[in-house]
């Protein structure tokens, strides 16, 4: 089928790999990846730090590049559940009764990438080939919000030489938070010691989610203490092959 | 002036409820509330008893299990065991129960010091919840008032075994007709967990609970 | 109510915002443990008996429909109290603010004689600042609950909502009862202190007259308070004085006595992780030869129907202090209760204390969490609390300047949303003012170890990985050109 991916504002910029391995995978099964070139962010950071208005705007631009797509693939649990808990009620306040309605038939085919593979096409094993150690923080967006439950892990038992640990502790919230990871950078930090310590428990070379924006968070501590492991969105996982450079 | 601020209160919420409107009578709107949870449990009352009992124990209560026969002589090993030989008993206290050698004073009126005298109270129950293993006393014969049960270290309670419920619910339920009585609820001797969490018994209230529950 | 150690009161008007307080509290290292022990101590439990209950979630969702239907009549249901109580012979009043409420307490202690009342612990008198007031009055407060106690004696402030003195622990309690119980030779386990704390305070169940209370339940149907305790303290208090004055939010009030049957089985399992608590107590005004001869209730509005007047903040109302928001919330368990500056503390704290304020104080705390909805999980009643943080931070930023540099920021950063090119011409300034804050490490990967300005936040405690050269819409473009190679 045609998937439409929309790369959320932050993986776009930041995390292009991240991007580039929805496409592999998804073209590996089979699929064409369409990509709307007016897209940019869901305004998730907006209406959350409170600036509900503002973020008004974003809603349009999305519906507006996406509302003929079979499937919307967003690789990023925070982003979608932004949109799915929030933009019915956001589309309310525009009042546009057209718009109400595009939203509430587009919702339904929007999912989180990992959601997508598990609950969308069913599928748990894509060919993908990983030997290395690697443990997996379910982000709250995708815990609580999404329920993604054990999809993601599911996805990950199925990859090829892998060596997956149990992360302890995992539900425990990794601080980052948006914005609060810099208006409230201190309490941040100290919930993220408590990730990193948990993380490095497992001994794990890599730390997994679905969220690139917690894996910043981790692997900025990770990277500044030195500890040698490194974050790894879950589609880049999924999308290694065994004759990929290491 | 009382007057005024009860008025503006009102209003206050009135003007604020306004935009919810309220198409059904409250009695309605109430009756929707869904109580999708159990109610009571079927369960035997063997099972039911066992479990109350196991949940005294939890307490540290010890429970001793007898036919109305044998109320008396329960009673009297309770005391033994617990050195207590001078106890109050609530206005109503069944005197069939009492056994012989000790002293029993039906209290009327005592303050709050002369209470704090006696080593320990005696009184019926008007029902227990097994799944929490709370014991309810209300202020009718036999129980007495909330005072005689509460300032005494030692508290022993008779329970019968048809006043035993599985749920909270139907505890809830018997104790409708009589909810404007001082009630009580009692699930083990008072506790805090205020020190490192740990949970330490018998702040206030009686240290020491040990039931009598009654089988017919 | 006598000050923190640190000298300032717990006043949210007053307080310091969430990220100063937080940063000092996050120094002190006994804090931070016992926190986090007594934080998972009480989760273990909750989930162990909330495991028992295969209707949890049904009980859940009765919790929220009766807190919401009684919100809903709320006027009826406080009238019907007031007939109640009254034709049982207690006494209701009224009072908008606190200063009312505080001025009626100081009446009616007055009029009882009193030169000394025994309190049970009540976060409402703590809102209302009762004790200053009391002490002002020439009548002397005595705390009972153990930890109330303890925050008394040690001239501190509570930090949890269910375990007030949860920053201590027993030799900080045992210094602070020797002290001021003149005992010197206490012994230091739990017990002990437990059977100081009883000797101390006997005397003054016995003796004292007059007892002040906050009320966990009103019940309108009968006119009867509901007190839920652990210690006996509040027996005593309910029982054994000649006066009672109680004091109570009008969000206490539950349409009828069955109600409890929802409100009984979700409140201990969520606040202490017990299947009941070790005491309830229920009257209903007086009785004849039980209890207290006069009794008072005070029905306090202080700003609760402004908040019940805002439809998205007023389930905050639907609160029944259990604590569990406390326990689950993983930004509490790092700073502890005094970094919110407010008698309400964690999540519930954070939604409830800007509100009562109206909005024009405790603005930093909508903005304490990283919404993970950890709290909203446990919540007995099913109070959205990331979503009311969501509707005040839109409140905060409502009242802010145009000309406020974060307001000025994001409206840019939305204007740049709003279009394509402005976006594409954002992430090219971004990769380029960035630029020469990077750092080629050791495989050529660049690293940021410095921002400026407010962004420093980010790099006091994380490095910051530099923007890729090429963004994933421009390797999308390059790749659908006719030659272009599938690289990654």
């Amino acid at each position: 089928m045609k998937v439409s991916l929309f790369i959320t504002c932050y993986n776009d910029t930041l995390f292009p790999d991240c991007g580039k391995a929805v496409v592999r995978v998804l073209e590996r099964l089979g699929h064409t990846i369409d990509f709307p070139a007016g897209q940019t962010c869901c305004g998730q950071a907006h209406w959350n730090t409170g600036y509900q208005t503002d973020a008004l705007p974003l809603l349009e631009r999305f519906v507006a590049q996406f509302e003929h797509a079979d499937a919307v693939v967003v690789p990023s649990s925070s982003c979608d559940a932004m949109m799915r808990d929030h933009y019915p009620m956001m589309a309310e306040r525009i009042g546009r009764p057209a718009l109400i309605a595009t939203v509430e038939r587009l919702l339904p085919k929007v999912y989180e990438f990992s959601e997508f593979l598990t609950r969308g096409l069913g599928v748990e094993d894509v060919g993908a080939y990983y030997p290395h150690r690697v443990t997996y923080h379910p982000s709250c967006h995708g815990l609580r919000n999404l329920r993604l439950g054990d999809g993601p892990l599911r996805l990950l038992r199925a990859v090829r030489g892998i060596d997956l640990v149990e992360l302890a502790g995992a539900e425990q919230c990794c601080g980052f938070g948006g914005t609060f990871a810099v208006k409230n950078a201190e309490v941040s930090s100290a919930m993220l010691g408590e990730k990193v310590q948990a993380i490095l428990n497992t001994r794990a070379e890599a730390c997994t989610a679905c969220d690139n924006s917690c894996l910043m968070h981790i692997e900025g501590a990770l990277h500044r203490q030195r500890t040698g492991v490194r974050t790894i969105h879950l589609a880049e996982i999924l999308a290694s092959e065994e004759g990929d450079r290491a | 002036m009382a007057g005024e601020a009860r008025e503006v209160i009102l209003q206050g919420i009135r003007m604020a409820n306004a935009g919810l409107g309220r198409p059904l009578p409250i009695e309605d709107d109430w009756r929707l509330i869904p109580r999708a949870f159990r109610r009571t449990r079927q369960t035997p009352q063997a099972e039911l008893l066992a479990q109350l009992v196991h949940r005294l124990q939890d307490y540290d209560a010890q429970v001793l299990t007898v036919d109305r026969d044998g109320v008396s002589n329960g009673i009297a090993r309770l005391l033994q065991a617990r050195s207590a030989s001078r106890m109050l008993l609530p206005e109503g206290f069944p005197q069939n129960f009492l056994p012989p050698g000790f002293l029993f004073v039906t209290e009327s009126g005592l303050n709050a010091t002369e209470i704090d005298g006696y080593a320990g109270v005696l009184t019926e129950s008007t029902l227990a919840v097994a799944e929490t293993g709370s014991i309810v006393l209300q202020n009718v014969p036999g129980q007495g008032r909330r005072a005689v049960s509460l300032v005494p270290d030692y508290h022993l309670c008779l329970v019968e075994a048809a006043d035993v419920v599985a749920t909270v619910p139907e505890a809830m339920e018997r104790l409708q007709q009589t909810a404007t009585l001082p009630t009580t609820f009692i699930s083990g001797p008072s506790a805090t967990a205020d020190i490192e969490m740990t949970r330490i018994k018998g702040v206030h209230g009686p240290r020491f609970l040990d039931v009598i529950l009654m089988v017919d | 109510m006598t000050t923190a150690a640190t000298g300032k009161p717990l006043d949210p008007s007053t307080a310091e915002p969430f990220p100063i307080l937080a940063q000092g509290l996050l120094e002190d290292s006994q804090m931070r443990k016992n926190v986090r022990h007594a934080t998972d101590v009480i989760q273990n439990k909750r989930r162990i008996v909330v495991g028992e209950l295969p209707e949890w979630q049904e009980l859940r969702e009765a919790g929220k429909r009766i807190r919401e239907h009684t919100m809903r009549y709320l006027d009826r249901y406080l009238e019907q109290f007031e007939a109640q109580c009254t034709r049982a012979g207690g006494v209701v009043h009224w009072a908008r603010d606190a200063a009312e409420a505080r001025a009626i307490v100081v009446r009616l202690a007055r009029e009882a004689g009193a030169n000394e009342v025994i309190k049970i612990k009540s976060m409402t008198t703590e809102e209302i600042q009762l004790n200053p007031a009391l002490l002002a009055a020439g009548i002397h407060p005595y705390e009972t609950d153990l930890a109330e106690l303890i925050i008394q004696l040690g001239q501190d402030h509570p930090s949890h909502i269910v375990v007030p003195a949860l920053h201590k622990n027993r030799q900080q309690i045992r210094e602070i009862f020797r002290r001021e119980m003149n005992l010197p030779n206490l012994g230091n386990t739990p017990q002990d202190l437990a059977d100081a704390a009883r000797l101390f305070l006997r005397d003054k169940f016995l003796r004292v007259k007059t007892a002040v209370s906050g009320a966990n339940f009103l019940i309108a149907e009968t006119g009867g308070v509901c007190i839920v305790e652990s210690e006996g303290n509040g027996r005593m208090c309910l029982t054994l004085p000649e006066t009672l004055i109680t004091i109570a939010g009008i969000d206490k009030v539950i349409p009828r006595f069955q109600d409890l049957e929802v409100l009984l089985q979700v409140l201990p399992r969520s606040a202490t992780g017990e299947r009941m608590n070790p005491y309830n107590s229920i009257w209903t005004g007086v009785h004849a030869g039980d209890g207290p001869k006069s009794f008072h209730v005070i029905l306090l509005d202080n700003a609760r129907t402004r908040i019940l007047a805002d439809q998205e903040g007023r389930q905050t109302l639907h609160c029944i202090r259990c604590g569990a928001c406390q326990n689950a919330c993983p930004v509490y368990r790092q700073t502890g209760g005094h970094a919110y500056g407010s008698v309400y503390a964690g999540p519930i704290g954070a939604i409830l204390t800007p509100q009562l304020q109206q909005m024009e104080h405790a603005q930093s705390l909508p903005y304490a969490s990283s919404l993970c909805g950890a709290c909203y999980e446990v919540c007995p009643v099913k109070i959205n609390i990331p979503e009311v943080l969501l509707h005040l931070r839109d409140q905060v930023v409502r009242r802010k300047s145009a000309l406020d540099p974060e307001a000025l920021a994001m409206r840019i950063m939305g204007i740049v949303f709003r279009s394509e090119a402005r976006f594409r011409a954002a992430q090219a300034i971004g990769r380029m003012a960035e630029a020469p804050l990077v750092r080629r490490e050791g495989r050529g990967e660049g690293w940021i170890h410095w921002l400026p300005g407010f962004m420093g936040g980010w790099t006091e405690v994380r490095d910051l990985r530099a923007m890729p050269q090429q963004t994933f819409r421009e390797w999308w473009e390059n790749r659908s050109k006719p030659g272009a190679h599938d690289g990654r």
